[in-house]
């Protein structure tokens, strides 16, 4: 943890705190607690003094009565101070790891799709697991142990001199020793907590790889091979860890021992001290119980430290993916309900009335235009590249009329997925147009957009809820008996009702209780609530057992009549149907036109269609 | 389980053993500390005696560099039995792991044998690591503190009897309520990162449907859940700390009040009444300290299930005394007398005989195959074809003895697969899996992992074989070019191909094929063909393929639907007269000859 270093202490604490929000003042008042415990503490140390010099030795027993009562005041203060400050630390940390879960998941939901093709899920998992983890324990626990270990140290310090500057300055000595000496071996144990975390983390990249391959290990007999690899790469990790481990307890028991060489120093020089008069007896008692426990604070100083730091550091990596570009939405084009007026125009039919027509709604300078929402999709020279360098799509310029179903072909890497996202805006087109009923996408709000559009992808993705949550999915508001509906159109009914508590099934983990057909069929049901005018599907390339495969081809059929539909094809009945086949191969157009007319030009289509390409 | 993992400890047993002592003589000069400077404070002082006073000063000091030594040791023994257990440990793990057979492998999830090698394995060391120091040393300090304790006054020390067991209930009480309440926690913390992942892996869905703002709602609430209730448990921890200062200050403060008659009477001195105190607070930070250690090792016991698990798995396919079989088995010709022999490969020849399968490791109780009877020749490319779940990679995986049949027999050259040697039998047979990995490293480490001894000649012919060696030296390193994180990502198709390139360099007898060419298409999947056709037709090939175009060619097609042969034979019958084929065909693009 000690190379664990924040990039910025000061930004990213003051961040932090900005976190507190309005649990500053409870900070304030825990600070002031603080000061309060750490005193209590101190006083009721020093108390010893007057204790046995006023009232113990002079026999004084009435007056120890009435001191004992004040100490017990001090200890009380002290111990309802503590718990106090405790508590509040403990909501202060709390809120703020919720807020920052939250903001984060709320960020998450807003970054573009491009952030999370660049970032794995585990690098993103471990800001919510480990990162804020690290962030609360360390407001919980090591901000109130350090800040009352520097209180607690100042004011020893403090107490030593006024009861004996003589002994103060040799134990200050030791102490400015100590501190140096533990400095200097931190340092040098640096070297060798680096050399077993990256021995460590060799170690784990190499399980792993192997667990993750274990299958083809068994394949290739590779048991032995890996194996003594790893006991090679175990080995390493035992030596640096052996080393590092060690040096920790030595520094530890060092600085134990020096402590206590300290207290011993101060008895020998205070007995003296004590012997020629220069001191009195419960002076020096008091002196060697603060000195008795002077190393206390200084291990924890650098104990909490190092939490700290890690705690920063996680801190820097969250603001990290808060700080980035969230989706821009300029969009100023609406999608709104219309009625017709008794003449036959439009208008926007008011809040309450739900009708089932829309139109978009384009501000203009006075009034908004509304223009009927159709399904008409057209690409206009269009260029893309995901990372700026390769182009993917070169030059697409192709259009759907409203109720037109457009199949794309072609193999792997060809650009098909790619021409569906930029339909929906999960990435923006850089060169080129694509117009949604004659409107340029990029100035429609990206909501309304998106809730035009409906969406069958290859893989299926439910969420944890019951089988009606997920169908539900596709329109929030739709009722119980909108859903079954939309499970009947899509085929997806007669298993869902076989299901062992029908609709109310509860699907966990991605839907791994439901076989890939049924969550496909799930898809189509969700995707049928939502009842969108254009549709974007990818068809799955595996097959499926027969009589589920002919269910969802009976689904899809089902949903694809009457919409604008985009559709990356393997199924032949869905090219077949296709008014227009679009021929992808390297991001351009190869060919296009319909199956028979594509049959009949002999070129990649049909070599596509009769599988026998490059091989007569 | 403690018996369990003692034996893991090996050769460090000694020196784990030797550190209490160790720890033994660091606490007693560590407590002799305030015993001594009771000794300078009452004796020393008020009888003016200097010497007295620097002798016993040294030897404090002295006592200090004993501790220091003897703690540093100890340390070192720690450091080295912990770190030798976690390094057993791991080892052990990771050979159990490779003994591990398919069947087993699908009982854990990769991420879950992944943390019990790394952290739960980091956990138990940890706990070791901190019991060494901590453990033996923390009731060493209770006892020995209470015993200097009594040695000052036994009839103070009374206050002791009564002060622990209140400490201790305490705490009992308090971790008690603590730990159901961490469990709760626990089980919210599950929530909330279930839905994180969740949104990650569906993260175009979400945006698809625009459900944003559903989500955020979502996630606030079981948000705000963990929240509420991790503040409680919070709040029941921090209360520890101030019930013990209670304990002690009310302890101190009766001391001081009875200690202070005794002064007062000469019973004691000042400094002993001082360095009774300063025990008192040794005494009880120790019984904090030791049910602290008690709830980590407690937390351990999780991790050490979780290793446990793995260890006490037994691999269910192991090799048993391989049957001999007489060499005139493999060869009539040869002479009936010879000695029979362990069994090896020659042929190829595979056979199914009324073979059942059913994945018990799933705890589903349906077959998966039901009946399947088969015979291929030496030498034969046959195609297997079917929907998801009608059986394919299960029946192929019945050959190299992936899994067991649970019913009938799997030969191959006419001897029961249970009988070879695992490692006889599946140098044998070459599998590219579905899912299939390459390592990191170079392309040439990872083609040779098919033969480790291959020369260059023999890997490049195996790379055009698969169709990879163009595109391998099309990089700048050729064959030496890195792959995987560092290296250059190859294209799923590449990745397929030098799959395939891995397994050819194995010169297997029987090549398995599972879906291996889905991400390569389809013009050079053809050439693919082509060469294995002119390149390996003494090689049994048995390919899984979803498109139709990738099997019309091979000699025999066998169609499975719901783990039953439905059909065989070649492209042409089955088109002619299985239904089951035409219906496949019928719904494939590519796969409509007419």
């Amino acid at each position: 943890m000690a190379f664990q270093k924040p990039k910025n202490v000061g930004a990213t604490a003051r961040r932090i705190l900005a976190y507190f929000g309005s649990s500053k003042y409870a900070f304030i008042a825990v600070c002031i607690m603080l000061i309060v415990s750490t005193g209590s503490a101190l006083t009721a140390s020093y108390f010893l003094k007057p204790l046995v010099n006023n009232y113990i030795l002079p026999g004084n027993f009435k007056g120890l009565a009435r001191a004992l009562v004040f100490l017990a005041a001090i200890y009380l203060v002290g111990v309802i101070a503590s718990y106090f400050q405790g508590r509040i630390m403990v909501m202060i940390g709390q809120r703020t790891a919720n807020l920052m879960r939250r903001n984060l998941f709320e960020k998450m939901q807003d970054l573009p799709l491009r952030f999370f093709d660049t970032h794995t899920h585990g690098e993103l998992m471990s800001r919510f697991t480990n990162d804020i983890d690290n962030v609360e324990l360390a407001i919980e626990h090591s901000v109130i142990s350090l800040i009352s270990s520097v209180l607690i140290f100042v004011g020893t310090l403090v107490m030593m001199l006024i009861l004996s500057p003589i002994l103060f300055a040799i134990t200050a000595a030791i102490l400015a020793f100590m501190i140096l000496l533990s400095t200097v071996l931190t340092r040098k144990s640096t070297v060798y907590f680096r050399a077993q975390q990256s021995d460590l983390g060799d170690l784990d990249g190499f399980v792993e790889e192997m667990v993750n391959g274990l299958r083809v290990i068994k394949v290739f007999g590779h048991e032995q091979v890996a194996s003594s690899e790893f006991s090679g790469l175990n080995e390493k990790l035992r030596s640096s860890a052996t080393t590092a481990t060690f040096l920790s307890g030595v520094v530890m028991a060092i600085m134990g021992n020096l402590g206590r060489i300290c207290y011993a120093t101060a008895a020998i020089v205070g007995g003296i001290l004590a012997v020629a008069g220069r001191l009195d007896t419960g002076s020096l008692v008091a002196f060697l119980q603060y000195s008795y426990q002077i190393a206390q604070p200084i291990n924890q100083v650098t104990n909490q430290l190092s939490v700290i730091l890690a705690a920063l550091a996680g801190a820097e990596r969250i603001f990290e993916v808060m700080d980035q570009e969230p989706e821009v939405d300029n969009g100023t084009v609406t999608l709104v309900n219309i009625t017709h007026t008794e003449d036959g125009a439009i208008v926007e039919a008011s809040e309450d009335t739900k009708t089932n027509e829309w139109a978009w709604s384009i501000p203009g300078d006075h009034a908004h235009t509304l223009v009927p929402l159709k399904g008409d999709v057209r690409f206009d020279h269009v260029t893309f590249s995901y990372d700026g360098v390769t182009p993917v799509l070169k030059d697409i310029s192709l259009y759907a009329k409203p109720g037109q179903t457009i199949a794309f072909v072609g193999s792997t890497g060809a650009g098909k997925t790619t021409i569906t996202n930029l339909i929906n805006r999960f990435y923006d087109v850089q060169e080129g147009t694509i117009t949604y009923d004659g409107i340029d996408v990029k100035t429609i709000h990206k909501k309304d957009l998106r809730r035009s559009l409906g969406m069958v992808l290859q893989d299926t993705h439910l969420f944890t809820g019951t089988v009606m949550d997920n169908i539900r999915y596709g329109r929030l508001h739709a009722t119980d008996d909108e859903c079954r509906l939309a499970a009947q159109r899509a085929s997806a009914d007669s298993f869902i009702r076989r299901l062992p508590q029908g609709y109310d099934t509860v699907i966990t983990g991605d839907g791994g209780n439901l076989s890939q057909g049924q969550r496909q069929l799930l898809a189509i049901a969700r995707a049928y609530v939502a009842d969108p005018p254009v549709l974007i599907l990818d068809e799955a390339t595996s097959s499926i057992d027969t009589r589920t495969e002919h269910l969802i081809e009976q689904g899809m059929d089902a949903l694809m009549e009457g919409r604008t539909v985009f559709v990356i094809a393997h199924r032949l009945s869905t090219v077949r149907d296709a008014k227009a086949i679009i021929v992808l191969e390297h991001g351009e157009i190869i060919e296009r036109g319909n199956h028979d007319s594509l049959l009949a030009e002999r070129g990649r289509y049909y070599q596509l269609y009769t599988g026998q390409l490059a091989l007569e | 389980m403690i018996k369990k993992l003692w034996g893991y400890l090996g050769k460090y047993k000694r020196m784990l053993i030797l550190s209490p002592l160790c720890v033994a003589v660091d606490v007693t000069c560590e407590l002799s500390m305030p015993f001594l400077m009771g000794k300078i404070v009452d004796t020393g002082i008020p009888s003016l005696n200097l010497q007295y006073i620097t002798h016993i000063g040294i030897l404090m000091i002295s006592l200090s560099l004993v501790a220091m030594a003897f703690g540093s040791l100890n340390h070192r023994l720690a450091a080295v039995t912990s770190q030798g257990f976690g390094a057993n440990l791991r080892q052990a793990l990771f050979d159990k792991v490779q003994s591990f057979s398919f069947s087993n492998i699908d009982t854990f999830s990769t991420a879950s044998l992944v943390t019990r090698l790394t952290n739960d394995v980091t956990q138990l060391q940890n706990t070791l690591l901190m019991s060494m120091r901590m453990l033996t040393r923390a009731p060493l300090m209770l006892i020995c503190a209470l015993i200097f304790a009594i040695a000052i006054n036994a009839k103070l020390a009374v206050i002791l009897v009564i002060a622990i067991p209140v400490l201790v209930a305490g705490i009992a009480l308090i971790t008690r309520q603590a730990e159901q309440l961490f469990q709760t926690v626990q089980a919210k913390i599950d929530a909330v990162n279930g839905t994180v992942e969740e949104n990650l892996i569906g993260i175009r869905v979400v945006k698809a449907f625009t459900r944003e703002r559903h989500e955020k709602t979502k996630f606030k609430k079981s948000n705000d859940d963990l929240t509420k209730i991790a503040i409680k448990a919070g709040n029941l921890i921090v209360t520890i700390m101030p019930m013990m200062m209670l304990v002690l200050n009310t302890a101190t403060i009766i001391v001081i009040w009875r200690g202070g008659h005794m002064v007062g009477n000469h019973q004691m001195g000042t400094g002993q009444l001082i360095g009774f105190i300063s025990y008192m607070m040794q005494i009880l930070t120790s019984v904090l300290m030791v049910s602290m250690i008690l709830m980590m090792i407690a937390r351990a016991q999780a991790s050490a299930d979780r290793i446990m698990e793995v260890l006490d798995t037994i691999p269910d396919i192991a090799d048993k005394t391989p049957v001999l079989v007489p060499q005139a088995a493999y060869d009539p010709l040869v002479n009936a007398e010879l000695p029979a022999q362990e069994p090896t490969v020659h042929r190829g020849a595979i056979e199914f005989r009324h073979v059942d399968f059913k994945y018990t490791a799933t705890g589903k109780g349906e077959n998966v195959l039901s009946d399947i009877s088969l015979a291929i020749r030496p030498g034969e490319f046959i195609a297997i074809v079917g929907g998801t779940g009608s059986g394919k990679s299960t029946m192929v995986s019945l050959i190299p003895r992936l899994y067991d049949v649970t019913g009938g027999q799997v030969l191959v050259d006419a001897v029961d697969v249970r009988d070879y040697k695992l490692a006889t039998l599946r140098s044998a047979i070459g599998v590219v899996l579905q899912n299939n990995v390459l390592f990191s490293g170079t392309i040439r480490q990872n083609l040779m992992w098919g033969n480790a001894a291959a020369t260059q000649e023999e890997i490049e012919e195996a790379a055009k074989n698969a169709q990879a060696h163009d595109f391998i030296i099309s990089f700048p390193d050729g064959y030496d070019t890195e792959i995987g994180q560092g290296g250059v990502n190859v294209s799923g198709g590449q990745k397929q191909r030098l799959c395939i390139a891995r397994a050819l360099l194995k010169k297997p007898r029987i090549l398995i094929m599972d879906d291996s060419t889905s991400a390569v298409d389809t013009a050079t999947e053809a050439k693919i063909r082509v060469s294995f056709r002119e390149n390996l037709n003494d090689t049994t090939i048995l390919i899984i393929a979803q498109r139709i175009s990738s099997v019309q060619e091979t000699d025999r097609i066998i169609v499975l639907d719901d783990g039953r042969i439905v059909g065989i034979g070649t492209h042409a019958e089955l088109l002619a007269n299985n239904p089951a084929y035409q219906a496949i065909c019928a719904s494939q693009m590519g796969g409509a000859v007419n």
